[in-house]
């Protein structure tokens, strides 16, 4: 049952080879066992048997929504079973999945047989060396990689989705941005955020992604077009494809590994017989400065309802208004939210604004411009590294601090929000150290299905290996040779 | 509590709250008379949308509803939800910005304007500052200077921008809380900015009263002030004439038509009287307290307030159309047409008032009798149309009578029991003279319901018989007769 795709086991369940109860069950004991990865935060266990059972019963009526994200909505009025709520960065800011008040996520494949037998032996096996999961959807990105779920949701607002899904070996997927509803997404950057679609292979992506694409009335920001669902084709043709690779993703830090990777990738693409040619993004080199102003500013605007009255945490102080108010926020925010709101708050100031503010949506008109002008030149898509290399232990990841790091990791994916593009990001292969790395596709806007075929044919010929968990699996309270307990930010 | 000496009509000490009064230039002087003053008024004017729900959420709109049983999840700011944009609301903003000769912005945008109050549950509030849905353009209303005489004016309307309103706070001292009703959080309003072209209380007031008529014409808003459905903000400074303008303050929370030319006229004297004395006016927010008729400080915070304006992220640019810019395939309830809207706009006001003294040949002053109370219009066509009697000596019994007859027992048109009927039928037998005008006023005062003029009628029979009659008899058939 293992490693089988939403297709296969979709075909199962029809076909009667396993029923929606088993399966369910089978998932809740994967996900115990696999606890110490820490992807959830909350198992809704009798809610997911619930759902498995009324689909055993082939009840056809909607579910009674309390406030459901509309994708969410609409996965459960499919049938969908819902395994439960991922685990995160705090409001989803970081590239780690470290900063959360529920402790951080640890990457499957640090317990991989594929990790561990590359280890040196008789290397410090303190409790830090585990590996991260990438941010900020981690726990999404773990869920799937562990085989506890068929598919999961995340964000994606400067490459929260594709980041962890690199560096957990799955597919992650920012579609364009309008195409998906985000009405009960918790907002960071309004006009670049998207909802990440998470999955085992890109036709499953396309599945989900077919669910849940199109217009939804209570967001202002999808498109009115009908959007009609797709299936990948099994044979694909590269050959009247062009391919474009980007000069300026030649960045610093990136991995000599993850460079010999993409060059292969581009002579995979070209002995088939595509058109592989060098481009430029020439603003590239300002997109983490132009994302960072845009993104403290309108997270200073949205988080700016978190007073504790309506809803949330509340502080004892009563005062005045305004000191209940500085309490709450300061108890209830860590110092990154802090910080991110600080900073957008200087950047808003009336003497600022032009400066700052201003001076960054004309960068990103720049940026966005950079793709146009290059996409309309013949080329259909990009090929970019996903990140600058394979996934750190935590003990490395958190010798900088959390915004330098997303200031590094970003470089690669947040060009495609700032230019509200649709890219996803496909496993490759094994590092040195046993770990994935993956490779990234951007396309053109509202090319999503282009995108996905292109993605498709690349999956088809790379075979990225199966995680390997036996071990985690059997001893699943003891993930390394000295226990030590989880340690909670 | 300074005595005010002026040249002209105006007089008065400020402490017996007898301000200046139709007056279009107060002034104050020293005793050779030769410094004039000269007030500046400008308004913003936040009227609420007269719609079934707000402008951005599914929520009903009530006036007076159980606190806090209209508020959606957006209303409450649960993160997640996302603004959606209320046609109704626009439309009502087109049809006013059309009815004051603004110029519609095809392209407008939405804002967030943000400051932390608990009224505010999002910590923003969505309005139109850079580029707003309509601009220049001009009110003209009449002035009321002395017996029968009105002067006509205007005032540029600098914009016209939608916006939401905020929740309502309720302080209760005594427990040092503050209670939050979000009913209200959310309704539409539309903001109408007025150039500083007013120069005293009295033009400020007529101006809103005529603005207030239009809104009311339109169905745009019901424009009631005592239900907050009108709220006016005054912008207030005083120079002399070919001086620059001088610094301005902000007189806010004034609620109330009556009080709104006081509020004015008092600031004005304020300014003029610091001025007079060497000060210096502050840059500031004032409020108004009705029962001391003063405008008080506001001041609690150093400095001015920035409020970190930036494009609201979730609303594309409103796309207003016309008949040539309208895309051949466009879902209907996805446009708003200007032309559309232009060719249904009911009678304004001023039109209204012009017909009918080209028409009836009455006196100005009466139009504006006509048109300000509600119905009243209707009323007197009816009675021209059914009676015999003249137009002219219609108006007369119309405004001086049975108005004075309303506004005594304090109802309004449609709820006398005087029947348009009932008038001709009185004015018609007072025209073949049957009846004298005295005898009409009595039949109007008992057809009302104002049945002490009975007595005088019992007296009547009385002296007719000579004294030779019950009076309670008398009264008790002619309860009879007049039920």
């Amino acid at each position: 049952m293992r490693g089988r795709t939403v297709r296969e086991v979709s075909q199962a369940l029809r076909q009667g080879r396993i029923s929606p109860t088993e399966l369910c069950q089978r998932c809740l004991s994967l996900i115990k066992k696999t606890k110490v990865l820490n992807a959830y935060i909350t198992v809704s266990e009798d809610q997911a048997m619930k759902q498995a059972a009324d689909a055993e019963k082939r009840l056809q009526k909607g579910y009674v929504a309390p406030f459901n994200a509309t994708v969410v909505q609409r996965l459960l009025d499919q049938g969908a079973v819902l395994m439960g709520k991922t685990n995160l960065d705090e409001f989803a800011m970081g590239s780690g999945s470290v900063d959360s008040i529920f402790g951080p996520v640890r990457n499957p494949w640090g317990y991989s047989e594929q990790y561990r037998e590359r280890q040196v032996e008789g290397q410090d096996t303190e409790d830090s060396n585990w590996v991260i999961a990438g941010g900020s959807s981690g726990g999404s990105a773990v869920a799937v990689a562990s085989w506890t779920c068929f598919a999961s949701l995340g964000s994606d607002t400067g490459g929260s989705t594709r980041n962890p899904a690199a560096h957990c070996g799955v597919v992650g997927f920012k579609s364009s941005y309008g195409l998906l509803s985000r009405h009960g997404l918790i907002p960071l950057v309004n006009s670049m955020d998207v909802p990440g679609i998470m999955s085992r292979c890109v036709d499953d992506t396309s599945t989900v992604l077919g669910v849940l694409a199109g217009h939804d009335p209570k967001d202002s920001t999808t498109v009115q077009d009908l959007f009609k669902p797709f299936e990948l084709p099994e044979e694909i043709d590269v050959r009247n494809l062009c391919v474009g690779i980007p000069k300026e993703y030649h960045a610093s830090g990136l991995s000599a590994e993850t460079l010999e990777m993409w060059g292969k990738a581009a002579d995979l693409f070209e002995n088939a017989g595509a058109k592989v040619i060098e481009v430029s993004l020439p603003h590239t080199q300002y997109s983490i400065v132009c994302y960072h102003v845009l993104c403290t500013a309108e997270v200073a605007s949205n988080m700016a309802r978190f007073d504790g009255l309506e809803y949330g945490h509340r502080s004892n102080v009563e005062s005045s208004t305004e000191a209940l108010y500085a309490a709450t926020r300061h108890e209830g925010f860590n110092d990154v939210v802090r910080g991110r709101i600080l900073a957008g708050n200087y950047f808003l100031l009336k003497q600022n604004y032009d400066d700052y503010f201003v001076k960054a949506q004309k960068v990103r008109r720049l940026i966005a411009n950079d793709f146009l002008k290059v996409f309309g030149s013949g080329v259909d898509v990009l090929l970019t590294p996903a990140t600058l290399s394979d996934a750190s232990t935590f003990a490395e990841f958190t010798k900088e601090d959390n915004r330098t790091r997303c200031a590094q990791e970003d470089i690669f994916t947040q060009s495609a929000n700032l230019a509200g593009l649709p890219a996803v990001t496909v496993p490759a292969t094994l590092s040195g150290r046993g770990l994935p790395l993956s490779l990234q596709f951007i396309g053109r806007a509202f090319c999503d299905e282009q995108l996905l075929t292109v993605a498709k044919w690349f999956e088809q010929r790379m075979k990225f290996p199966l995680l390997n968990l036996q071990t985690l699996l059997n001893n699943p309270s003891e993930p390394l040779k000295s226990q030590t307990s989880l340690r909670a930010l | 509590m300074m005595a005010l000496r002026a040249s002209g009509r105006c007089a008065g000490t400020l402490g017996r709250l007898t301000v200046v009064r139709r007056c279009a230039r107060p002034t104050a002087g020293g005793r050779d008379g030769s410094s004039r003053w000269e007030g500046v008024v400008g308004l913003e004017v936040h009227a609420q949308l007269c719609c079934n729900s707000k402008l951005f959420s599914g929520s009903h709109v009530q006036f007076s509803a159980p606190p806090n049983s209209l508020v959606s999840y957006l209303d409450a700011s649960l993160p997640g939800t996302l603004p959606v944009l209320n046609k109704h609301c626009v439309e009502g903003a087109v049809k006013t910005a059309l009815a004051v000769n603004c110029t519609i912005n095809k392209k407008s945008t939405f804002d967030r304007k943000h400051y932390f109050y608990a009224d505010l549950p999002v910590g923003y509030q969505i309005t139109q500052q850079r580029c707003p849905i309509a601009v220049d353009g001009n009110l003209a209303y009449s002035l009321s200077v002395g017996k029968n005489n009105m002067i006509p004016k205007s005032v540029r309307i600098k914009q016209i921008q939608l916006e939401q309103d905020s929740g309502k706070s309720l302080h209760d001292d005594a427990r040092t809380q503050t209670l939050i009703d979000l009913n209200r959080a959310g309704v539409g309003l539309i903001e109408i900015v007025m150039e500083p072209d007013m120069r005293c209380g009295d033009e400020a007031a007529a101006a809103v009263r005529e603005l207030q008529l239009i809104l009311q014409t339109l169905g745009t808003s019901h424009g009631n002030m005592a239900e907050g459905q009108l709220r006016v903000d005054a912008n207030i400074s005083v120079h002399q004439p070919g001086e620059p303008y001088g610094v301005r303050t902000e007189v806010k929370n004034i609620n109330s038509a009556r009080f709104l030319a006081r509020a004015i006229d008092y600031e004005i004297q304020r300014q003029i009287e610091v001025l007079e004395n060497g000060g210096k006016i502050l840059n500031e927010t004032r409020a108004f307290d009705y029962k001391s008729g003063q405008t008080i400080s506001m001041r609690d915070k150093e400095g001015k307030q920035d409020y970190r304006f930036m494009p609201e992220p979730n609303l594309p640019p409103l796309i207003i159309y016309d008949n040539e810019t309208l895309p051949a395939n466009m879902n209907p309830q996805q446009v708003v047409n200007i032309d559309s809207i232009r060719a249904q706009l009911p009678e304004l006001p001023c039109v209204k008032r012009t017909r009918l003294v080209e028409k009836y040949g009455i006196r100005n002053e009466h139009s504006f009798t006509l048109v300000n109370e509600d119905g009243l219009v209707q009323f007197y066509e009816r009675v021209v149309e059914q009676t015999q009697a003249s137009p002219k000596k219609v108006i007369g019994w119309v405004i001086n009578d049975f108005l004075a007859l309303l506004k005594q027992d304090n109802v309004k048109v449609h709820q006398s029991p005087i029947s348009p009927t009932d008038m001709s039928e009185v004015l018609n037998l007072l025209e073949d003279r049957s009846i004298s005008s005295s005898v009409a006023k009595q039949v109007s005062e008992i057809r009302q319901g104002n049945w002490k003029v009975i007595n005088k009628l019992i007296g009547q029979v009385q002296r007719a018989t000579h004294g030779r009659t019950s009076p309670s008899l008398v009264k008790s058939i002619l309860e009879k007769k007049l039920s």
